[in-house]
């Protein structure tokens, strides 16, 4: 393991930008914090979450694919792919760090989504340790340490110190690049925080929220509940869960015509809105109630089912701080029996 | 904190419904939190008694819910409404867009709400309870530490600048209603006016530059009643979901502010429910005020029935040259 004074964090930030895009939680002047570029005077902001998670660095928000021209019978393609560039990301927290996991399975999988796995290629994640969950959080819940997070570099802050250790090459590479800057050193601190983490965490008004009866297998049982026409009542239908949220995956690729060409995008889809998975026939999910349905089966029993049990939800509580009718997750969990 | 209590409300509620005026009760309902309460049809009383709540963070305006909800339930709903609320209300009734014998109004008086993110930025993350005190909110949170915060310093934007503590529709009011008030709320647009062209498109720019377009701003807002929204029609062109450029988000809030110029109420649901903290309802106020300024105060929602000067042709009209005049001489 090895650590750095507090003080020359902006010597370290300057020294990983060296080979490297790099990218901090920073303010986003309007009361939350998003992940910016770093340059000379960009202030660390030491936040818990973002206000959208980090799953923006290896599925953007919207992707241009590519650019092609039609003239008469010909079809001209022009490669206007951008996604080698290598970064790196500081600051990830645990939930989220666990949501690129959750990520992986679907577009890591064949047929390989090359655009998502060169991104996955060329980053490298530097996670931090909470220090200060919020009642909002419940990544226990899905089995995630919110004091001993992941990724290719685990760091931990203390009021004075960062502590660094590598769980990768790429992680060696960086702190080989930065040793200058830090000393090798005892992990005695790290341990004392993550008992404290630990602690806090089992105290939170989450901490009771469990898995059990979700899963693969629960379709027929939780599908047809008498529930889900209560929990969607207020819903607004909105996208806000579904685009704050680190591990919803759902796309839409559509053709823009630019007048001069067309460009093929892809840009993020939300189960919640009317068109959704609209096919030539019609739509699948003609009410509120199917829709908000289908976003919770989704992290709860489908995904599981096909991951090995694995559910896609990380307990970052970002839905539950944004929701505007404050429907998320949680309260349909325990609603569906989901309460310890 | 709110003068009138949760106990008031809540044998209010269980009164109408167990008489039979009403057979359901839209109301905020009980989350895991002090803060986070949800926008609830009540159709039993053992249901109100046990999840009804009444506090600073029930800021959620529930007329819009009306247009769906009067549908579904045979009979009357009751509906709570703050001062507010009861513009969107006329406002949306002016518009026919749901059937009036079918609502009982029961106006609550409102002290204004509180900005759970305001909270947060005062007090921290961790928040274990928040108690409503004379002094003012008291938050303790999972770090053994105890704040007390003014009601003042958490108020929401659109409360701090509240235009209105009167009722302007109800069938019966709970405590008592107020007057309008001359509040402050155009300070913030006269500042954007005073900006040059090139600052005021930064400003713009910085703002629109964090949608997300999750569609909350118009999924909330009370004058977006449209059955299909020209933004959801896949043929229209215009994407809804991908915040693809710069200009397409200005487009988006552009075009959404135009088509409820004159029909807003200013009631800020909008600024409320964006997860980016996006000042939605500056622009709004801009058109209220250009409507002010060009034809005389309006007040969408004041009264049912009332013609919006946008909808409504006078031989005194400004002709499109004044307009412009009024801007060179600016």
């Amino acid at each position: 393991m090895r650590k750095c004074s507090l003080a020359v964090l902006d010597n370290l930030f300057a020294a990983i930008a060296k080979n490297a895009t790099l990218y901090i939680p920073a303010s986003d002047n309007a009361g939350g914090a998003k992940f910016t570029k770093w340059e000379e005077g960009t202030q660390y902001l030491d936040t818990l979450n973002t206000v959208k998670s980090p799953k923006d660095f290896f599925f953007p928000h919207t992707e241009d694919l590519m650019e092609f021209k039609v003239t008469g019978k010909n079809i001209e393609l022009f490669d206007i792919r951008e996604e080698s560039e290598d970064f790196v990301v500081f600051g990830v927290r645990a939930c989220d760090v666990k949501s690129f996991d959750i990520l992986d399975r679907v577009f890591l999988v064949d047929p390989v989504d090359s655009y998502y796995a060169s991104r996955r290629e060329h980053g490298v994640i530097i996670s931090l340790a909470c220090t200060r969950p919020a009642e909002t959080c419940f990544c226990t819940t899905f089995g995630i340490d919110a004091s001993s997070p992941m990724g290719d570099i685990s760091a931990w802050k203390t009021e004075d110190e960062l502590f660094l250790q590598a769980n990768t090459e790429k992680g060696e590479a960086i702190l080989k690049s930065v040793e200058a800057l830090t000393e090798d050193c005892t992990d005695e601190k790290v341990e004392e925080q993550k008992d404290r983490i630990r602690k806090i965490m089992g105290k939170l008004p989450l901490a009771n929220l469990t898995t059990e009866n979700f899963g693969g297998g629960k379709t027929k049982e939780l599908f047809d509940s008498e529930k889900w026409a209560e929990l969607s009542e207020a819903c607004l239908g909105c996208g806000t869960c579904t685009f704050v949220c680190p591990t919803c995956q759902c796309y839409d690729i559509k053709d823009f015509n630019t007048g001069k060409g067309v460009i093929r995008y892809r840009c993020w889809d939300s189960c919640m809105f009317s068109e959704f998975t609209r096919m030539a026939h019609g739509n699948s999910r003609l009410t509120q109630l199917e829709r908000f349905r289908q976003r919770f089966m989704h992290k709860l029993v489908y995904y599981p089912e096909n991951n090995d049990g694995l559910f896609s939800c990380v307990g970052c509580g970002r839905c539950l701080a944004k929701c505007p009718i404050s429907m998320n997750i949680v309260k349909v969990m325990k609603s569906l029996g989901g309460e310890k | 904190m709110q003068k009138i209590t949760r106990d008031v409300l809540v044998s209010k509620a269980v009164s109408l419904l167990e008489n039979g005026t009403v057979n359901a009760v839209l109301g905020w309902g009980k989350g895991e939190f002090v803060y986070d309460v949800t926008p609830t049809m009540f159709e039993t009383a053992d249901e109100i008694r046990e999840n009804f709540v009444w506090n600073d963070f029930c800021g959620a305006n529930f007329s819009k819910y009306l247009v769906s909800k009067t549908k579904k339930i045979e009979g009357k709903i009751l509906v709570f409404l703050k001062p507010c609320d009861t513009y969107s209300f006329n406002q949306l009734l002016t518009e026919h867009r749901f059937d009036r014998e079918k609502v009982y109004v029961v106006g609550v008086p409102c002290e204004g709400m509180a900005d759970i993110s305001k909270v947060k930025a005062l007090a921290g993350e961790g928040i274990a309870n928040i108690d409503f005190t004379d002094a003012g909110l008291v938050v303790t949170n999972f770090y053994d530490e105890t704040k007390t915060i003014a009601y003042a310093d958490v108020m929401a934007e659109r409360c701090v600048n509240c235009k209105s503590k009167k009722h302007v529709a109800f069938d019966e009011l709970l405590g008592e209603t107020g007057e309008v008030i001359s509040s402050a709320r155009f300070d913030e647009v006269a500042k954007i006016e005073a900006m040059t062209p090139d600052e005021r498109f930064a400003f713009w720019q910085g703002e629109l530059s964090r949608c997300i377009r999750c569609n909350a701003c118009r999924d909330v807002c009370p004058a977006c009643t449209c059955e299909k929204c020209v933004f959801d029609n896949p043929n229209s062109g215009a994407e809804n979901k991908a915040p693809a450029t710069t200009f397409e988000e200005q487009m988006f809030h552009i075009i959404r502010a135009f088509h409820v110029a004159g029909r807003c109420t200013d009631c800020g649901e909008c600024s409320r429910v964006c997860p980016q903290n996006i000042p939605l309802h500056l622009l709004n106020r801009k058109f209220i005020r250009d409507i002010d300024n060009f034809y005389g105060e309006y007040q969408a929602g004041a009264e049912v029935g009332s013609r919006a000067p946008l909808v409504d042709y006078t031989l005194d009209d400004l002709e499109a040259a004044d307009v412009f005049e009024r801007r060179e001489e600016e």
